[in-house]
């Protein structure tokens, strides 16, 4: 523990130092929360309370149908959070993306990585302290734009029925559970590709191709193809932990310490 | 224990190519041991095989074949605790840049598991004279202070080995001095140290005994030893003027081996100078010569070296 404590430490006090993962970390929470709120507070104040009907909305079939017995406003809301709870799952994506990208080529380009592995650190604590240097910032930060989300719905003063969409079973456990998870399946790729990059920018967009699956789930919410459910959720987190699980595993195959020395360049 | 270093058929095959299908012999059944204390010098040209080796004995890398022991414990089963006893300066040592001198030498204290950090990193810290800048980012030392750093990250466990992969190369004499005195003050401690160098005057120095190592130990000896099995001992006579018969005559007395004339000097083997060498004098003077000068020819390390290095070439080619 205290080896993986030690490389945890060293990894936030060298990549903290630089500029564009403390860009990352700030600017990308702050956009992906205020963006929600704006666009929520400008559907709330509209004049469509009527009953919904596809014609009036213009939002798919499929999501009015999902709609009976609310407002216009309450459906369009709705519809629009469905789209924010994904956003919410791109941060614990991106920011560990981006760290781990820059610790993992950092060190290759420091050549600090020989010294380093001839330490009595074994390599499940060397990839740990690293995997946990990059998602648990992520984690937390998402952890903390979702905090602020919620209060700034409070604020707007949604309706009961959209506010509670916000805190139902589906959203926290997108957010609390499926989003770490993300962030550690991101990880163990942006390390992966990282490992055989000498750019860290160039690992880092690469590394971004993570967020493609993602994005799939997101057009297919917005044509009103899918409507993410608690099933949905759950299947999700369930085939994503299987998913790291493997990853973790097969990470720990390839990277023996000659690897890491002699293939990470 | 006596051999703190000891390997048998020690072997690295590298596969390489876009398919992995050529294999490189980077180290081919290497043998030696290093007793406690004994500072060992291991020198080879570019590519000779030295920094795989080191990282072998370290456990950075696997070898394909062959046994080794480093502090008792057996490479590849104790690799954990080789590593908590051994120190190394790799070839080109990395530092965190953006982190102080203080920080980069606390970090590797807490990996090796030192009992009392603070001790240990202010301890190198002062004896290395780098306390003043302990605050300051390693981006911005010298190459020199550079280099203390590295040592003393490879010292501050306290190691027995020690591991030095060219450790002066690139310095500049005032620094490359520092490092071997301190090299010198390590040896008086009693820790055995392995170091690759290319600098040969610096290995006559530093180490009891060298290797020479291309893909395999070409030899291994004490440098004195060294030079005299290669060369014998040799004595030149400064005559003032030479005449081709004194060379036969020479050649007659007992004691002596191949007897040489260039210009006015005959160069001469000896087995035993102290004892030939008033006999020589003696039938020269009645043979009528005129001996101005009489001296040994010291061969330096490097003639030896270069001479090892060459000849494997050819049986290579
Ligand atoms: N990871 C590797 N993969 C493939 N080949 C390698 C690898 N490491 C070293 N080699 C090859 O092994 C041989 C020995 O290399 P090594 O670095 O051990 O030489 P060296 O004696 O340290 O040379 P130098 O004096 O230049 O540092 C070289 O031909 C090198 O190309
Ligand atoms: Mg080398």
């Amino acid at each position: 523990m205290k080896h993986i404590r030690t490389i945890i430490n060293k990894e936030w006090s060298e990549v903290f130092k630089n500029r564009w993962v403390i860009s990352t970390m700030t600017m990308l929470p702050l956009l992906f929360t205020a963006l929600p709120l704006v666009m929520l507070s400008m559907t709330g104040g509209s004049t469509m309370s009527a009953e919904i009907s596809a014609e009036s909305s213009g939002l798919p079939a499929g999501v009015v149908a999902s709609c009976a017995g609310l407002s216009a406003v309450d459906c369009t809301q709705i519809y629009l959070l469905n789209q924010f709870m994904l956003i919410f799952m791109m941060m614990p994506l991106m920011i560990p993306t981006t760290i781990a990208a820059y610790s993992i080529v950092g060190e290759k380009t420091t050549r600090s990585l020989e010294p380093l592995l001839a330490t009595p650190i074994t390599t499940i604590e060397l990839l740990a302290g690293k995997g946990l240097a990059a998602v648990i910032p992520g984690v937390l930060i998402s952890y903390a734009a979702f905090g602020v989300f919620i209060l700034g719905s409070l604020l707007l003063k949604l309706s009961p029925a959209v506010f509670s969409h916000i805190i139902s079973p589906t959203w926290l456990l997108g957010v609390l559970v499926l989003g770490p998870i993300l962030s550690v399946i991101a990880t163990i790729f942006a390390t992966y590709v990282s490992s055989r990059a000498s750019d860290p920018r160039v690992a880092e967009q690469l590394s971004s191709m993570v967020i493609l699956p993602l994005m799939l789930v997101m057009f297919a919410v917005l044509a009103g193809k899918l409507v993410i459910n608690i099933w949905f959720m759950l299947i999700a987190i369930v085939f994503c932990a299987v998913v790291a699980f493997g990853m973790l595993h097969l990470g720990t195959v390839i990277f023996d310490r000659e690897n890491i020395l002699t293939k990470w360049k | 224990m006596r051999n703190m270093i000891k390997t048998q058929g020690l072997t690295k095959i590298f596969k390489i190519g876009k398919k992995q299908e050529t294999e490189l012999v980077a180290v081919d059944d290497l043998s030696l041991e290093v007793e406690r204390g004994e500072v060992f010098g291991f020198l080879g040209p570019n590519g000779a095989g030295k920094t795989t080796t080191v990282r072998m004995l370290t456990g950075l890398i696997r070898p394909s074949s062959g046994s080794a022991q480093i502090a008792g414990f057996e490479l590849g089963k104790n690799d954990t605790e080789i590593r908590r006893n051994v120190g190394i300066l790799t070839e080109s040592p990395g530092m965190y840049e953006r982190l102080s001198a203080e920080k980069n030498l606390t970090i590797f204290a807490n990996l090796y598991d030192v009992p009392d950090i603070d001790k240990a990193v202010n301890k190198y810290l002062s004896m290395l004279g780098l306390w003043e800048r302990r605050h300051d980012a390693v981006g911005s030392f010298s190459k020199g202070m550079r280099q203390k750093l590295v040592v003393a990250r490879a010292l501050i466990h306290e190691p027995q080995i020690l591991f030095l992969d060219e450790p002066t190369t690139g310095l500049d004499p005032e620094a490359s001095k520092t490092v071997r005195d301190f090299v010198e003050e390590l040896k008086t401690e009693g820790r055995t140290i392995f170091m690759t160098t290319h600098n040969l005057d610096e290995a006559e120095r530093l180490c009891d005994r060298v290797g020479i190592f291309q893909q395999k130990l070409l030899t291994q000896d004490s440098p004195a030893n060294l030079r005299e099995k290669m060369y014998g001992r040799r004595v030149v006579f400064h005559l003032r003027e030479l005449q081709p018969a004194w060379v036969d005559l020479v050649s007659s007395i007992p004691g002596t081996g191949s007897v040489e004339a260039v210009d006015n000097k005959l160069v001469v083997s000896l087995k035993d100078p102290d004892e030939s060498n008033p006999e020589i004098v003696r039938t020269l003077v009645a043979a009528g010569a005129d001996v101005q000068f009489v001296g040994e020819i010291r061969h330096s390390l490097e003639q030896v070296y270069l001479e090892m290095v060459k000849g494997s070439e050819r049986v290579q080619q």
